[in-house]
């Protein structure tokens, strides 16, 4: 039997164990867990918190991809230990149509579902691993030179890669072909960036995370009929016939003001 | 050739478990490998999540339940997966899973076997009780609802050491060697024995299987051999006192003590379920 001291000294030790082991173990599984500028397998949770959630960290879309595309983290890559991820310019994501990776994912966190879109079976095509960015003073097409090594190898060429003219006013008598990436193609496989002929490839493949903005409600497309929808549906809630103590508010607050 | 066959029968000597343990969790180990490197479809994946021969899908139950606990409802195969092997060890009982499949088992035991060969004596100042093991399988579920990741997952040095060895090292070498370290020179059988909520959960899962050690006081001379080997030696609290089965849950089964039993005292025995029910 213990004495109440004793089960009052147990209760401490264990509280406080709780208490500071759980606090520095979590707040450091937290902070593992925020990686960014990660790219992750085929049909992932374009939130990366999300797909470390749900990733069991088992490896079969490593072991299932047959280009030898993907790692799995391990402690000091700076990524989630145990997530899988791939560095294009060393072995892109070829793409392929079976999409074995997203297709043995036992937890969950690499979804065909994600490969779908408008009652199109999965595709490959419409993965979003990333978006390509191209960086202008160093792609060696922005000098003028002929250049068109990205574009040629992108698979989806001619979408999600397309190559622009311009006439270039050093010369004047030369064009530019300049590739420009498409963003509602480019499913970010990084073939681009692994064929990329200067030293530290000029084109790369970030996150959409990290490399798209979003509009949000701050503008609406005047032209487009689609598009203005949003507005109506936004006025719907407010009806000014009713609501008059918020104009009034805001007429007697002089809050903006200084 | 006699000499060869007295060579075989002193290692064989004592050690009948021992081998079929090593033989189990190494062959287990080398399907995985075989996964990987040579693209054997027996066993892909790992330890967490597996597909065995291209058709049953194997999970772990602790950390189903600690991504299910962390907000996130997996795929339905995942569910699956973590069914058969929740059930499979609740029926075999014991911490079957920790002395015949877990790989990091092996470093334990390395680590134990070169204890007894530097003559380290175990005069530890950190005394860490048996129940700490809860106390962290509690805390993994609690601060995977709270950050919303699977909280062992991402730091369990178990997953981190097989899958250097299916997947590749590359950083895992300094997490593997301060485990081992850990377990050689500060805490005898510290990871395993008290620390690792994995072996708790297995404790709590397998605690009414099948599968248990039977002892028959009769027999037993009180040499006490079998605590000197039982990595969880808390368990053994009936020896030499009544007949009856090692209960405890904590049992890794991993029947070093019917190895080294001269005197036929322990025996596996499959009747546990039969028997449990007439003695209470």
């Amino acid at each position: 039997m213990t004495s109440r001291r004793k089960a009052i000294e147990n209760i401490f030790k264990t509280s406080t164990f709780m208490g500071f082991g759980g606090l520095l173990w979590g707040s450091s599984a937290d902070e593992a867990a925020n990686t960014e500028f990660t790219l992750r397998p085929p049909g992932a949770s374009q939130k990366d918190r999300d797909f470390v959630q749900a990733c069991i960290k088992c490896g079969t879309c490593v072991e299932v991809c047959p280009y030898d595309t993907l790692e799995l983290a391990t402690p000091g890559d700076g990524k989630v230990v145990g997530t899988p991820y791939f560095h294009p310019r060393e072995i892109p994501c070829y793409m392929c149509t079976d999409i074995p990776c997203t297709n043995n994912c036992p937890s969950g966190a690499l979804d065909l579902k994600r490969l779908e879109k408008e009652n199109e079976p999965a595709s490959i095509n419409n993965s979003q691993m990333g978006i390509a960015s191209i960086h202008k003073e160093t792609c060696i097409a922005f000098w003028g030179i002929r250049c068109d090594a990205c574009y040629r190898a992108c698979p989806l060429i001619g979408k999600a890669l397309t190559i622009e003219r311009k006439i270039n006013e050093r010369t004047e008598q030369h064009a530019y072909l300049l590739p420009i990436v498409n963003g509602d193609f480019c499913t970010g496989c990084g073939i681009c960036e692994h064929v990329c002929v200067v030293e530290e490839s000029a084109i790369y493949v970030l996150p959409l995370s990290a490399a798209t903005g979003r509009v949000g409600n701050h503008y609406v497309k005047g032209w487009d009929k689609e598009d203005e929808k949003r507005m109506k549906l936004n006025n719907t809630e407010v009806d000014d016939s009713k609501d008059i103590n918020s104009g009034l508010e805001y007429l007697n607050s002089d809050e903006e003001l200084y | 050739m006699r000499n060869c066959i007295n060579v075989l029968q002193a290692l064989f000597k004592n050690r009948k478990y021992l081998l079929l343990r090593r033989v189990s969790q190494l062959s287990i180990l080398f399907l995985f490998f075989g996964g990987n490197y040579f693209g054997w479809k027996v066993l892909i994946g790992n330890y967490s999540s597996a597909i065995l021969l291209d058709e049953i899908f194997l999970s772990d139950p602790f950390a189903t339940l600690q991504i299910l606990v962390s907000g996130f409802v997996g795929a339905a195969n995942l569910f699956i997966g973590a069914a058969i092997v929740l059930l499979f060890y609740a029926i075999i009982g014991g911490r079957v899973f920790c002395s015949w499949v877990c790989p990091v088992n092996m470093l334990s035991d390395f680590s134990l076997w070169l204890r007894e060969k530097m003559r380290i004596k175990d005069k530890s100042k950190i005394i860490l009780s048996k129940n700490v093991r809860y106390y962290i399988l509690a805390l993994s579920f609690i601060l995977s609802a709270i950050i919303g990741i699977a909280a062992f997952e991402i730091i369990s040095p178990i997953s981190i050491f097989h899958r250097a060895i299916i997947f590749g090292v590359g950083g895992s070498w300094s997490v593997i060697l301060a485990l081992f370290f850990f377990e050689l020179t500060i805490v005898k059988n510290g990871w395993c024995g008290y620390i690792c909520p994995l072996g708790a959960f297995y404790s709590i899962v397998g605690k009414y299987g099948l599968l248990k050690v039977y002892h028959e006081k009769e027999k037993c001379t009180l040499c006490n051999k079998c605590f000197d080997v039982c990595p969880e030696d808390q368990v053994l609290s009936i020896i030499g006192k009544k007949d009856g089965y090692i209960k405890s849950g904590e049992c890794t089964n991993c029947a070093q003590c019917i190895d080294v039993c001269d005197d036929d005292a322990l025996k596996f025995s499959i009747n546990y379920f039969k028997n449990n029910l007439n003695n209470r």
